[in-house]
């Protein structure tokens, strides 16, 4: 195998306030390969969208990437870079895709503008050539009449053509990596599919590799070669999208899979994994899904578990892994025990 | 944006309106009617005091002088001062724009340094620069008008007299000097009462200004700046800046009242014949038509400027203007 | 609620009361405001002569700062110590009497026309945005010129008549706020009067911002009242007030700079700790303010 676009080592991304460390993303690892869409997977909380920041390095104080996470993108060491060389690959080698394309847009300049300004900063263009570069772009993630638009402010646009907008801008420089985090979430249903479909005919067209962010498995369906599903600030299962969806192993990927509503099969009531994520400031100790498990035993509250090798490319941080047995004798997990209690 | 533009004017026809009614009953409520005092002082010719009579109509009902007074107002009928024994239409028309000129200059610089100071300070807020430049300011900000003015007066223009103390030409050279000179002469005056209002004004502008770049600084725009490339710095001097001078443009609007009491007190203490001091001195003078008038045209111009201000920022801002 | 990011980091969990007393400025504004009330209270006592004495008119007018005088004298040669001492009476009795009763009247204004709506909240509040729209110096000018100088109430009255229109406008909002919400729509249609309901469920919420623009008011009062000094139109004489004594060497400054630097100080010292304490009161009790915690919110994890 060659070697990967982008390798992430035992990141921890922690935020450093008054009331404790919380360990958002804690020591994940993973990687992506030239051309490849991998899916990350969970709820919010679990540290999916402060992986994404991380990788950019556009976290804050009190957030900050530990001493001991290794990032590496196209051959170099991302941790190690300086401010200014980090400010040369965002938006350049590696762009972003925003969530809620209302807001990701600055309501003061032209869309024009904004996707200019890219080539601006990083091709040293004028504003002529920038503002052609922005209707060529326009015209790329098919917006009518680019001519026009592209002298609009965003708030002239529907939500859908403002992450058409988004999108161009993320492409001007024609990134090795694009991120996309929840680039769909705020969208209409019918805009969703338009958009992802956008997104994946023009990165499968330019070879760049995509890294998804999402909540909705379904999105990864469509979408993604591989993926990976992230717990408490941790990743919890990692497989080929086929074998995942055909063997997931992980309690917790199963409780997304039966949360999710199946096209074409029986009706069934969506199954919902009971209790929330819990605080990052305080993990809990074991397993970190033990809590809202079916299966979980004593072995779960006392040890960690690693990532167990399930599969040639399968990987499950879960026990039963170690005693598969288990899986016949499912129970209410505690934190529904205690939600009964409390009721 | 034309509902905008109505609701505009009309709040500013209210406020002229409160302000002439507020005037109109001030003066006739005042002891020993003002009005009258000023009929019997020396010096006021008899053709005159008929002339007053004749214009307030003081033996008319309340009611109906007010009318009158308001229509006399509105023609710039604004009776006759009489420590300046000339109308005080033409008294005010050679201050106003004298006052114009002081307040506009303060007003545009005020905005260019207080925009620096602001951006320095958020781009890094709440570290030692953003403390300092702020501790700086809020001196400037408790600072009385005249008593800076005073200050300004002694070191500049007496301890170490770099500028004139007084005036806006100078009284004997001026008319002796070469174009060129005159025109140097005419700005050696304006610096020292143009930078007293300028640093006056700073304070207010900037520390507005800090707290507007802040606030806009967790948008997720900014977030998108910076993930295109861009530096902090720039995504703030260039983002954040952008929106947030929209809203500064109304704090011009907002800050004129100030700006005006401010001016007022600056061209007292170096003897700028403006609205201010000639509302001043007619304080002293107890000419209270020119008082009167000098309030009442100062209020108005400072609704009318706010007016324009608001029409500027809406018409600045795209979200109001493109529709 | 299960990140850091819900609820915002750090400092937003300490008590408004918290964040105050670690403030240095709250720490600095207090001490000065009570020194200030100390020389006010006190002055009497510390004060080396009676501040309206002409001392002696030939041989002590106008002398600079010396072991005597400290401060020097003024032209009609008063101690100008002794009248800065009593100058600070003038300027804490007006401005924290006139912002008292601006706070209580602007209170009521806001509650009656936010109680009320309708026709009268409409009117009440376009005349309170044109009120705020006029200079108060203007006014409080024309006032003060047309009634020539004032004594110490009525100068209190006209400051806290031209001062109230913006916490009107303040518990306005907060009264709006509540008046649809459910409990008090129940709690007004079993009868229970709109006085208490106001005092159980408005006040409580306006207490931070009124207090923030209390101590900024109190600051602008006595900028005005000595600015009104200053014109020679403020206390009448020979009370003593900071702004008159600067009046009292304002046309010799370059002269009688003693008259213009002390009295100034004094003012721009009381100024200042107001101006202080109202900027650290805001920032404890609005911590969306606080601009650490906004920059953090920026780049917080799963917004």
């Amino acid at each position: 195998m060659t070697t990967p676009l982008l390798e992430i080592e035992n990141l921890h991304t922690f935020f450093h306030t008054d009331v404790g460390v919380a360990r958002a993303v804690d020591g994940v690892s993973f990687a992506v390969g030239v051309g490849e869409t991998v899916g990350v997977v969970g709820e919010s909380g679990c540290g999916k969208s402060v992986t994404a920041l991380s990788v950019l390095r556009l976290v804050r104080p009190p957030g900050r990437i530990e001493a001991g996470s290794v990032m590496r993108f196209e051959g170099r060491d991302l941790m190690s870079l300086d401010e200014r060389e980090m400010q040369h690959v965002r938006g350049n080698r590696i762009a972003m895709v925003f969530q809620e394309p209302m807001t990701a847009l600055n309501p003061v300049f032209t869309v024009g503008d904004q996707i200019g300004e890219v080539a601006r900063i990083h091709a040293a263009m004028s504003r002529r050539e920038s503002h052609a570069k922005a209707i060529e772009m326009l015209k790329l993630v098919g917006i009518p009449a680019p001519e026009q638009r592209v002298d609009e402010y965003p708030h002239q646009l529907s939500g859908g053509m403002r992450q058409r907008v988004v999108i161009a801008m993320a492409l001007v420089m024609n990134p090795a990596l694009v991120i996309a985090d929840e680039p769909t979430t705020a969208l209409d249903v019918t805009i969703q599919a338009q958009i992802l479909e956008l997104l994946d005919d023009l990165t499968r067209r330019l070879g760049t590799s995509v890294l998804l962010i999402t909540h909705d498995l379904g999105v990864v369906a469509e979408n993604c070669a591989r993926v990976i599903v992230m717990y408490a600030g941790e990743v919890v299962e990692e497989a080929a999208t086929t074998e995942l969806f055909a063997r997931a192993h992980h309690p917790y990927t199963e409780g997304l899979l039966g949360a999710m509503p199946r096209v074409g099969g029986e009706r069934e009531r969506l199954a919902t994994i009971p209790g929330t994520v819990p605080p990052p400031t305080a993990w809990p100790v074991g397993c970190r899904f033990h809590d809202r498990c079916p299966y979980a035993w004593e072995r779960c509250v006392a040890e960690h578990p690693p990532l167990y090798q399930i599969g040639a490319n399968h990987v499950s941080r879960c026990h039963l892994a170690d005693e598969p047995e288990r899986r016949a004798h499912p129970h209410p997990p505690l934190a529904a025990q205690r939600g009964a209690s409390a009721a | 944006m034309r509902r905008y533009v109505a609701g505009r004017l009309l709040q500013a026809a209210i406020v002229i309106l409160l302000v002439t009614t507020v005037t109109f009953v001030l003066v006739h409520l005042a002891p020993g009617d003002p009005i009258a005092v000023a009929l019997e002082r020396p010096g006021v010719t008899e053709s005159v005091r008929q002339q007053w009579r004749a214009e307030f109509g003081l033996d008319r009902p309340i009611a109906e002088q007010y009318v009158r007074w308001l229509g006399n107002a509105a023609r710039g009928e604004l009776g006759f001062s009489f420590s300046f024994r000339r109308p005080v239409r033409d008294v005010i028309a050679d201050a106003l724009p004298r006052t114009v000129l002081l307040v506009g200059l303060a007003l545009v610089l005020s905005f260019a340094v207080g925009i620096v100071a602001a951006v320095l300070q958020s781009e890094r807020p709440d570290g030692p620069r953003d403390r300092w430049i702020g501790r700086v300011l809020l001196v400037l900000y408790s600072m009385p008008d005249f008593w800076l003015a005073l200050v300004v007066l002694l070191v500049f223009a007496y301890r170490v007299p770099l500028f004139p103390p007084s005036g806006i030409v100078d009284p004997v050279l001026h008319d002796y000097l070469p174009p060129g000179g005159r025109a140097l002469d005419r700005l050696r005056h304006l610096v020292l009462p143009v930078s007293t209002l300028t640093l006056l004004s700073t304070a207010a502008i900037a520390r507005y200004q800090r707290s507007a770049l802040v606030e806009v600084m967790p948008s997720d725009w900014m977030r998108t700046a910076l993930a295109k490339g861009l530096s902090w710095r720039r995504a703030v001097r260039r983002h954040a800046l952008r929106n947030a001078l929209l809203p500064s443009i109304t704090l011009a609007g907002l800050y004129l009242p100030a700006l005006a009491a401010g001016s007022l007190f600056v061209e007292k203490v170096f003897s700028w014949p403006g609205m201010g001091l000639v509302t001043a001195n007619a304080i002293g003078a107890r000419d209270y038509p020119l008082v009167t008038a000098g309030v009442l045209v100062t209020s108005v111009a400072v609704a009318l400027g706010s007016l324009v201000a608001d029409l500027a920022a809406a018409i600045a801002d795209p979200r109001i203007r493109v529709r | 609620m299960a990140t850091v990011a819900r609820e915002p980091p750090a400092a937003d969990r300490r008590s408004p009361l918290a964040r105050l007393v670690r403030d240095s400025r709250t720490r600095i504004a207090l001490a000065v405001l009570l020194g200030v009330a100390a020389a006010a209270v006190f002055a009497p006592l510390l004060a080396p002569y009676d501040p309206a004495a002409q001392l002696d008119i030939v041989r002590l007018a106008s002398q600079p700062p010396s072991a005597a005088h400290p401060f020097g004298t003024d032209p009609f040669s008063r101690d100008v110590l002794s009248r800065l001492l009593y100058g600070s009476r003038i300027s804490l009795a007006v401005g924290l009497g006139a912002v008292a009763l601006a706070i209580s009247f602007g209170i009521a204004v806001g509650a009656v026309a936010g109680f009320v709506g309708g026709a009268l909240d409409a009117v009440l509040m376009r005349l309170v945005d044109a009120a705020l729209a006029i200079p108060r110096l203007l006014v409080v000018i024309l006032v003060a010129s047309l009634w020539g100088t004032l004594g110490l109430v009525p100068l209190t009255l006209l400051m806290a008549g031209t001062g109230w229109f913006g916490v009107s406008r303040l518990v306005r909002a907060e009264t709006v706020a509540l008046r649809d919400r459910e409990f008090i729509v129940a709690a007004r249609a079993l009868g229970i009067p709109p006085a208490r309901l106001l005092v159980r469920h408005v006040l409580p919420n306006v207490v931070a911002p009124a207090l923030v623009a209390a101590t900024l008011g109190v600051a602008n009062v006595i900028l005005l009242e000595a600015g009104l000094s200053y014109l020679g139109i403020g206390v009448r004489p020979p009370t003593a007030s900071w702004g008159a004594i600067i009046q009292d060497g304002a046309s010799r400054v370059a002269d009688l700079w003693w008259l213009t630097l002390f009295p100034g100080l004094a003012i721009l010292v009381t100024v200042f700790a107001c101006n202080a304490l109202g900027d650290a009161l805001r920032d404890a009790f609005d911590p969306r303010q606080l601009p650490r915690d906004l920059v953090d919110a920026t780049f917080a994890p799963e917004a």
